[in-house]
């Protein structure tokens, strides 16, 4: 990514800088983490929004479609979380902890911090956590490796609100998996909120970190979340992001990792809301025989706009990753998929492969697919590929023959096609529970 | 008895404007009969199946086709399958990703649903599975899979015969079931199919072979050739093919 400077400011990019200012002193943490802050923020005001001529943002030009700054969002009434939140349950039918940020901040009484507690693992908020003493809280706002240069996680940085501190210990076996609800209420008027989470996975510690983004449909709110997931040796998480913002919403979210030896990360993303949304994944594979898996269903209807952009870095060698897409796109949506997998001089016997599919649903619907591999060590097995095409006609005659309504024959094919990516995350329990979406969604789409 | 199908004139081109398939086809079964159609291969016999199904990509350039006195061709594929045609694929059609009981229970309860009658409990759904599947010498672990998926082709006629079976159709129509299967698959799809014979139900049966006409005996066989039925005889029709092959009523020839 380049940074060239540039003197003229939209009227979003003036807003936000009058907006940090305004905020800057209420922002929680130490002396250092202000330091951070300011140049996060100094960052962002040089780099300006993302937009096309930014080859990572090729595909989502915030500069254009983010007009206006929104206001910071206020700490919203626990009435106005519960509201929300029964509106849009998520893993309702699975067994887990929760822990709930909403605006921006972090939900005590709708959290289940100490029955965690009770299984070792610790939990901060990103407030208590920065105002820390010490440098190491400081790094809790560091950009993820890679991914130097984002507006959008400088912007995340600058502003960050609140968030959770997971710490697993080494060994850790937790017995359910734990929700991070990022809801953004029904009480507040479009505004917008930033919060950064970090999860830190002892070695040998077995997980499963369920992410979630719901919201009101009919509100332009904006949300910026970020996650990082730190894994120590043979650490083995199964990690899922659900996204179902509300239908007017402008959603950005950043996962990170860092893998260490044979760890093992399998990561799903289940997406059907916002009116745009953008999920960047940067992962840093630097053990040795790690494992990575990352697949994703994406459902785009109306004018929808949604991006997924992955970055795989092998620095090591004999390490594997997978990745695996799927994407149903109607009407006049708009998806896009951009994957990169770097192999370094460092990382022979990397075994690397990417897969995007495509449906198309519509004659105006329409899919960019850019899977890449940067390759610089010898003796490596990897592979990409992208297809972007139609229901198979034959199959819809086959079960029309059967006497199943085209309507019906279609939701049964797209579901069927989008449930592929199901499979890698490797737990029939979370796959089940995720199934209803993919389900619900071409009846939806129907209507 | 009463007539179930009433095929007349039946002319059919391919897509827009292609070839002529079928140039005349008459063709009438009664309720309990079961026809065969021979025929060399691109005489028009699949054609004829697919049409009737309700397959896109066929223009019918003229001639009708009644089913129980109602035009067949005004009706979408699944609005037949729900007054009780049946297609049994000649090559059926993988689905990955839906399982086998999904569809078909989807299958049964949408064509009830099109009838007006109340959708089957589960139940009583398991109860008629297991009935027709033992019949057809498939395991639950079969139906559980997805859609034909990974099924050898005998498997996959199996599949056809148990899905037709389930569906009840009044007119099953049977699409070179033959092909590709051993002699041990041919005798048990011959079985299932001939457990569906009654006075109620009429088949079509399409096949290039005399062989499957020995487990499944027809009342009338027909000769197709070139788009039209030639000649129609009862079964020693089909002996009298297996000696002299189809020279006879090739008119590409003359």
């Amino acid at each position: 990514m380049s940074a060239e400077p540039r003197s003229m400011k939209t009227e979003a990019e003036q807003g936000l800088a009058q907006q940090f200012i305004a905020a800057r002193d209420d922002l929680p943490g130490s002396p250092a983490v202000a330091e951070r802050r300011d140049a996060a923020f100094a960052l962002f005001e040089r780099l300006g929004l993302p937009h096309r001529r930014i080859e990572a943002w090729k595909y989502t030009d915030l500069r254009a479609r983010m007009r206006k700054a929104l206001p910071i969002a206020p700490t919203p009434s626990v009435d106005q979380v519960e509201r929300t939140l029964a509106a849009s349950s998520t893993f309702a039918d699975l067994d887990h902890y929760r822990l709930v940020l909403a605006d921006g901040y972090f939900q005590e009484p709708l959290s289940d911090r100490e029955a965690m507690l009770a299984e070792g693992i610790e939990i901060a908020t990103l407030v208590e956590f920065l105002g820390s003493d010490g440098t190491s809280s400081v790094e809790a706002l560091h950009d993820p490796e890679g991914a130097g240069g984002d507006a959008m996680i400088a912007l995340n940085a600058a502003l960050a609100s609140d968030g959770v501190v997971i710490r697993m210990p080494d060994g850790c076996l937790p017995s359910k998996p734990i929700e991070i609800v990022h809801v953004s209420t029904v009480g507040t008027p479009a505004s917008a909120w930033f919060t950064r989470s970090v999860a830190t996975i002892g070695a040998g510690a077995k997980a499963r970190l369920l992410v979630s983004h719901v919201g009101p449909d009919g509100v332009a709110y904006r949300s910026n979340s970020f996650v990082a997931v730190d894994m120590a040796e043979a650490a083995e998480i199964a990690f899922v992001d659900l996204q179902s913002e509300g239908d007017a919403a402008q959603h950005v979210t950043t996962f990170s990792a860092e893998l260490a030896k044979e760890s093992k990360l399998r990561h799903l993303s289940v997406a059907s809301g916002a009116a745009l949304s953008r999920l960047q994944g940067f992962v840093t594979i630097k053990g040795e025989r790690a494992d990575l898996s990352v697949s994703g269903a994406n459902m785009l209807s109306r004018s929808q706009h949604g991006d997924i952009t992955w970055r795989i870095d092998h620095a090591v060698p004999g390490a594997t990753s997978r990745v695996l897409y799927k994407s149903a796109v109607a009407d006049t949506a708009f998806g896009a998929f951009q994957g990169l997998i770097l192999v370094r001089a460092g990382a022979p016997k990397t075994d690397g492969k990417m897969m995007t599919r495509t449906l198309l649903l519509s004659d105006e619907a329409q899919f960019a697919a850019k899977p890449e591999l940067e390759i610089y060590a010898d003796d490596v097995q990897c592979g990409h590929g992208a297809t972007i095409g139609k229901i198979d006609e034959t199959a819809l005659f086959y079960l029309m023959s059967r006497g199943i309504p085209r309507t019906d024959a279609e939701a049964l094919l797209i579901r069927a096609y989008l449930a592929e990516a199901l499979a890698p995350i490797g737990d029939k329990a979370i796959a089940a529970s995720l199934e209803p979406i993919l389900a619900a969604w071409p009846e939806q789409r129907a209507l | 008895m009463i007539v179930l199908l009433e095929v007349k004139n039946l002319h059919v081109k391919v897509g827009d404007g292609g070839r002529q398939i079928l140039r005349g086809v008459d063709l009438t079964i009664d309720s309990g009969e079961v026809h065969a159609i021979m025929g060399p291969n691109g005489s028009g016999k699949s054609t004829l199946a697919h049409v009737l199904a309700g397959k896109q990509g066929y223009d019918v350039t003229d001639g009708t086709v009644l089913f129980d006195g109602n035009d067949l061709l005004a009706l979408k594929p699944d609005e037949r399958a729900a007054t009780g045609v049946f297609l049994a694929f000649q090559y059926p059609v993988e689905i990955p990703g839906v399982a086998g009981i999904t569809f078909l229970k989807t299958a049964l309860n949408s064509q009830r649903k099109a009838r007006g009658e109340a959708e089957l409990t589960t139940p009583d759904f398991m109860r008629l599975i297991k009935e027709a599947s033992v019949r057809l010498h498939m395991t639950p672990e079969m139906l559980r899979r997805p859609v034909n998926t990974g099924f050898s082709g005998g498997e996959k006629k199996r599949n056809e015969i148990l899905q037709m079976a389930l569906l009840e159709p009044r007119l099953a129509i049977l699409d070179e079931t033959d092909s590709g299967l051993d002699i041990d698959a041919l005798r048990i799809v011959s079985r299932g199919v001939n457990a569906l014979r009654n006075q109620d139900r009429g088949m079509l049966v399409i096949t290039h072979y005399q062989r499957l006409l020995n487990h499944i005996v027809p009342d009338k066989v027909h000769v197709m050739s070139a788009g039209r039925i030639v000649r129609s005889s009862g079964k020693e029709l089909a002996l009298e093919l297996e000696e002299h092959g189809y020279a006879a009523y090739d008119v590409h020839a003359a």
